[in-house]
């Protein structure tokens, strides 16, 4: 056999096209995923290599008052934020779909907090919450609705909400634009037929959109779900943590516990914690969402 | 087709309602959408411009600039090591773009149309990795960083950025692969091609709009990039754009909002160009990544 012949056979060269993509994948992704949960097991700190220690680091969160919250305001923050992001996201998408001047100058437009890095908007939110200086309080006392400034990011709950409504600004842009796709492939006589037939506005939503925009739905909040799980920038950005640790994510706590506390053991554990909830979550989203379209007689997918 | 038929296909049923009905239950919501999303871009560039004065006195309508100044950027430019940050963000984006836009074009190829053995596994593999988030990887890869002696260069971004960005431009390529005919590809083989002159010379040129619409994605990506950049590197000589506002404009309890907003628009102004010139293409590999 020529060594052309040998090239041109799909197996040796689709093995040959997967080589830099595999390798990359295999070094710095597949094997820091084992690596990680390896070391969730150990008592491995920065500079020294750990031993195993079994289930201690676990056992440890387990009794951590800080990592238990770090979960409560996890659960906390994606459930609130994915579901405004949803809604928000769903009614933008439906007005885009109107006839509107400047259609694309605005679909353009819209996007634009979700392209913009993180980390740099969310400074201007951090701005627009300042205790002192807040353009949002200076508007509110104008306005006569309060006298003193609001300190957002100061006090747990209101750190909480404002932060999640940061985290929706940057989402909700993405929802919206991904459910637009979809909308845009509901053909229009479907609408006009259900009309012919007397149906409302709300009906025509409910029996006709809907249904049609599930599939698009479940992926796109299973991708939300998935973002806010595992937001680290924004919280980073605004509060790392605070105030007394109301705003920490399993995320950001496995940071500050890994890289500046050294406990690459310890924060690699918590990191571990959350692929169950992850999974969990993908799980719950994309079936719970897709069965739906089932049950209404819409074919797999 | 009639004004009224394609105003029907474009909008839905809307083109019955009434006038001020449209404005309540359109047009107001979506100005109301638009100023809450762009709100926080307006501040930023208010900011940016306004002197020190003006930033701290509660007295003058925040809403404007009296005297707009160029100190921050001033400040920014020639007393920060902020040049650096934008040319190693450059760098570590445009570098790591590239190493994985040519991956994922392999490996999509490979996996859509070499079909060799396991290439269903390995297209599930992919989109399984594509899930995967970054935040749960990064304190294992900062070991991997570590013993590989990557730690604080741009190596450690420019190779670690490509395991988010690999999956998703690979899971797009395959979508765009996937569409184009395969009777091309078959005439080509008859006539005597190599796979490899098949994959440069027929599939790359009917896959542009696919490839510029990966490029822009992945680009955007690394530049975003934050937590990564946050664990791999130290020094401020390699510190990316987000990565060096966060750490080292902010020092101390006396915050410079007029650097760090001059600092943020200035780091978001790339991305924003670039997108603003290539929208579709953004969009169609976004919703194209989403729908497959």
């Amino acid at each position: 056999m020529s060594l052309s012949r040998f090239f041109d056979n799909r197996n040796v060269l689709g093995l040959l096209f997967m080589l830099p993509a595999g390798a990359l994948l295999i070094v710095f992704l597949t094997y820091p995923l084992g690596l990680g949960t390896w070391l969730g097991f150990t008592d491995t700190k920065i500079g020294r290599d750990g031993v195993w220690v079994g289930l201690d680091n676990y056992e440890f969160l387990f009794g951590d008052s800080v990592a238990r919250l770090s979960l409560f305001n996890t659960l906390f923050y994606t459930v609130v934020a994915s579901v405004i992001k949803f809604v928000l996201g769903l009614w933008l998408a439906l007005l885009l779909n109107k006839n509107l001047p400047f259609k694309a100058f605005l679909r353009a437009i819209v996007l634009l907090p979700f392209i913009v890095p993180t980390a740099l908007s969310a400074i201007a939110f951090w701005w627009l919450y300042d205790a002192q200086f807040s353009v949002l309080s200076w508007a509110l006392v104008k306005m006569g609705l309060i006298t003193t400034y609001v300190d957002f990011l100061g006090e747990p709950w209101l750190a909480r909400l404002s932060t999640i409504a940061a985290n929706v600004w940057r989402g909700v842009p993405f929802v919206a634009i991904t459910l637009l796709a979809g909308l845009q492939t509901i053909p229009a006589s479907l609408y006009e037929a259900a009309s012919l037939d007397g149906a409302t506005e709300w009906q025509r939503f409910w029996h006709v959109t809907l249904p049609m925009l599930t599939p698009i739905i479940a992926v796109v909040m299973t991708f939300s779900v998935l973002f806010t799980f595992t937001d680290f920038q924004l919280i980073y950005v605004l509060t790392r943590g605070g105030p007394l640790n109301a705003t920490h994510l399993m995320a950001t706590l496995s940071f500050q516990r890994a890289i500046p506390g050294g406990a690459l053991g310890e924060g690699a554990a918590l990191a571990t914690a959350m692929v169950p909830f992850l999974l969990a979550a993908i799980l719950f989203s994309y079936f719970g969402l897709q069965r739906r379209a089932w049950q209404q007689g819409a074919s797999d997918k | 087709m009639s004004e009224k038929e394609k105003a029907a296909s474009e909008g839905g049923m809307d083109y019955l309602d009434s006038l001020p009905r449209r404005w309540v239950v359109t047009y107001i919501p979506v100005l109301v959408f638009l100023f809450v999303l762009l709100f926080p871009f307006y501040w930023m560039g208010m900011t940016a411009f306004k002197p020190d004065a003006e930033l701290l006195s509660k007295a003058a309508n925040p809403f404007w600039i009296h005297s707009p100044t160029l100190a921050h950027f001033e400040k920014l430019l020639f007393h920060t090591a902020y040049p650096d940050w934008m040319w190693n963000t450059i760098i570590v984006s445009v570098v790591s773009t590239f190493v994985s836009l040519i991956s994922s074009v392999l490996a999509a190829y490979a996996i859509e149309r070499l079909r060799f053995k396991g290439s269903r596994l390995t297209g599930m593999g992919i989109f399984l990795a594509y899930l995967v988030p970054p935040s749960i990887l990064f304190i294992p890869l900062a070991a991997i960083v570590f013993k590989l002696g990557l730690f604080d260069t741009r190596w450690a971004l420019i190779l670690t950025y490509p395991t988010f960005l690999i999956p998703f431009c690979t899971w797009l390529l395959m979508g765009y692969f996937r569409s184009i005919p395969y009777e091309l590809e078959e005439c080509a083989l008859i006539d005597g091609a190599t796979r490899w002159q098949i994959l440069v010379k027929i599939i790359l040129p009917l896959a542009v709009p696919g490839l510029i619409s990966a490029g822009i994605f992945a680009f955007t990506l690394s530049w975003n990039e934050f937590i990564y950049a946050l664990t791999f590197v130290s020094s401020s000589e390699v510190k990316t754009v987000p990565v060096g506002v966060i750490t080292e404009l902010v020092e101390g309890d006396v915050y410079h909002w007029g650097a760090l907003m001059a600092g943020a628009l200035l780091g978001s102004l790339p991305v924003a160009v670039l997108y603003s010139f290539f929208v579709e293409y953004y969009v169609s590999g976004m919703t194209g990544a989403v729908k497959e």
